[in-house]
């Protein structure tokens, strides 16, 4: 007779009256292909733990968010978030698509330029940019975004021995009725100090002021936030017409739009809390179009916008190690892959889900990384179901802020593939070795 | 390693401790489980049972056995 197939024993204890956080037992499902590859086939060829990007959903990601905003108003320029994903082969799937780059330092700059983005489409934000940046940004004919007066004066300064006018806007910060609020960067709205940059900018003479930026803070939920915000940046603009009769070219929205992620402590899963391109688009076109901005100098609009064109992009592979069971009768799985590549599970509660599953049974279970560490925690309380050693997890939306944040601790980074539009596979960041560290210590002679 | 008599088994897997109101959920095998120990069966009988019937090799289902018995005690559903 043939024997039945085994699947192993579970208890779960129903707990009455306390719903799943979501109302109702999700089920489990894996992902078995990313871009119709095999989760499996990746990891045997690239190793694990593995990241994978999908060109596609790149491209896809952003063609949609610049449709939500190129159909609402009549100039639109995206610039991308070097800090959320600079790995050059990203950025130049960026670049073709036609944004131009937004940078925060240095390091950002130089590979900006050398991703071949001409120097006049390089946005120059950050609290430090020191005066030899400022100096090649200026020769470069860069957008400079002045957070801070020290900065303005450096600015005034340089500008009176250099023959070309540095081209800059000043950063805002404001209450758009959000919390946090992001007030260390860039000028005050509501204080005037916002007001009185622009003036000593006009005044001057020396600085040619193309425009004004912001960015509010990141994860926002709230699309009336950016209404709030883009009122106000308009209300500088004609102020500006009004008093210089000077036009801003354009007006700078920053990043933050939210990812399907969902926030720790949130109540509901990004998924259905995530505004859509369109919502933040309406809110934000329609505070501009409905200014008193005259028809004949709408700035155009610039967006910073990071880890909602790339976070659905990016996939975290890995592979269980063990499972065990804590005092307390947890479950705890571990795998290779820990907070060191997943830097945002310290702000994400991560979904975590099986390659393949031969149960929907779950339990209550801690997914750990392979640190040595007890902060290492890739999800908590997660209903997960058993899997055996060697077998394989996917962590999909990761794209953003991990491959730039992730720590060189303990492991070796490993590998980074891309999968591109037509299922090739390309490693675009080498795993590290041994060399990776040896070409950049020094050993005294006397420790030889 | 006793389940306690106050642990009612249903046919479809519902599990309710009457000493102290909890309920809890078995997958089938779970079921059957229980009720070997509930018979009196000692590991290694419900071991032979286990594989006679089902595709899995001995050393993995001890394995699942001692976990999922630890968790019985966990919920205490054992008797002392
Ligand atoms: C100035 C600026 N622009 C854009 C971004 C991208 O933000 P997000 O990834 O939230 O869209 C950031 C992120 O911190 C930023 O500081």
């Amino acid at each position: 007779m043939a024997k039945l197939a085994y699947e192993r024993p579970i208890i779960n204890r129903i707990s009455a009256g306390i719903p799943d956080k979501f109302g109702m037992q999700s089920r489990i499902r894996p992902i078995p292909q990313i871009e119709g590859l095999s989760v499996e086939e990746l990891m045997k060829k690239y190793g694990s733990p593995l990241f994978v990007l999908s060109e596609k959903t790149i491209r896809d990601t952003y063609r949609s968010a610049l449709k939500a905003f190129e159909t609402r108003y009549p100039s639109v320029q995206f610039a991308w978030s070097y800090k959320t994903n600079y790995l050059d082969s990203v950025c130049r799937i960026f670049h073709q698509e036609g944004s131009w780059a937004e940078v925060v330092s240095r390091f950002e700059y130089e590979k900006a330029l050398s991703n071949g983005v001409p120097g006049n489409q390089i946005i120059f934000n950050g609290p430090h940019k020191t005066r030899d940046d400022l100096e090649v940004a200026i020769e470069n004919d860069s957008l400079i975004h002045i957070d801070h007066f020290d900065e303005l004066y450096t600015l005034l300064e340089i500008a009176g021995k250099s023959a070309t006018k540095p081209k800059v806007a000043i950063r805002v910060n404001m209450d758009t009725g959000i919390y946090p609020r992001w007030e260390r960067f860039g000028f005050n709205y509501e204080n005037g100090e916002a007001w009185d940059a622009l003036n000593r900018i006009m005044l001057s003479g020396k600085l040619d002021l193309v425009g004004l930026h912001t960015h509010i803070g990141t994860y926002i939920l709230a699309p009336s936030a950016y209404g709030m915000a883009a009122n106000k940046l308009a209300q500088l603009a004609i102020n500006l017409a009004r008093k210089y009769n000077h036009h801003v070219q354009y007006i700078d929205m920053g990043g933050g739009f939210a990812s399907k992620n969902t926030l720790k402590g949130a109540y509901l899963p990004g998924t259905d809390t995530c505004p859509t391109f369109d919502e933040y688009a309406d809110a934000i076109t329609s505070a501009l179009i409905n200014s008193e901005i005259e028809p004949d100098h709408m700035p155009t609009l610039f967006l910073e916008t990071g880890r909602a064109l790339i976070d659905d992009a990016g996939y975290l592979l890995g592979t269980v190690i063990a499972n065990k069971r804590l005092p307390d009768g947890r479950r705890a799985t571990v795998v290779d892959a820990g907070v060191n590549l997943l830097f945002t599970s310290f702000w994400y509660d991560h979904q975590v889900v099986p390659a393949v599953i031969s149960s929907q049974h779950t339990e209550n279970t801690t997914i750990y990384g392979p640190l040595c560490m007890n902060i290492d925690i890739l999800r908590d309380a997660v209903m997960f179901p058993l899997l055996r050693p060697g077998e394989r997890i996917v962590i999909p939306r990761v794209g953003a802020y991990n491959m730039t944040q992730w720590l060189q601790f303990i492991t070796y980074r490993p590998n980074i593939v891309l999968i591109d539009t037509e299922q090739r596979v390309h490693v675009i960041r080498e795993q590290e070795n041994q060399n990776t560290f040896q070409t950049s210590e020094r050993i005294p002679q006397y420790l030889k | 390693m006793r389940i306690k008599r106050s642990v009612a088994v249903s046919e479809n897997g519902f599990v309710f401790d009457s000493s102290t109101g909890d309920s809890f959920n078995l997958n089938g095998i779970g079921r059957e489980i229980v009720e070997l120990m509930k018979n009196g069966l000692e590991q290694s009988d419900i071991t032979q049972k286990i594989i006679e019937r089902y595709e899995v090799e001995p050393a993995i289902f001890e394995q699942n056995l001692m976990d999922f018995q630890s968790m019985l005690r966990q919920f205490n559903l054992l008797e002392e």
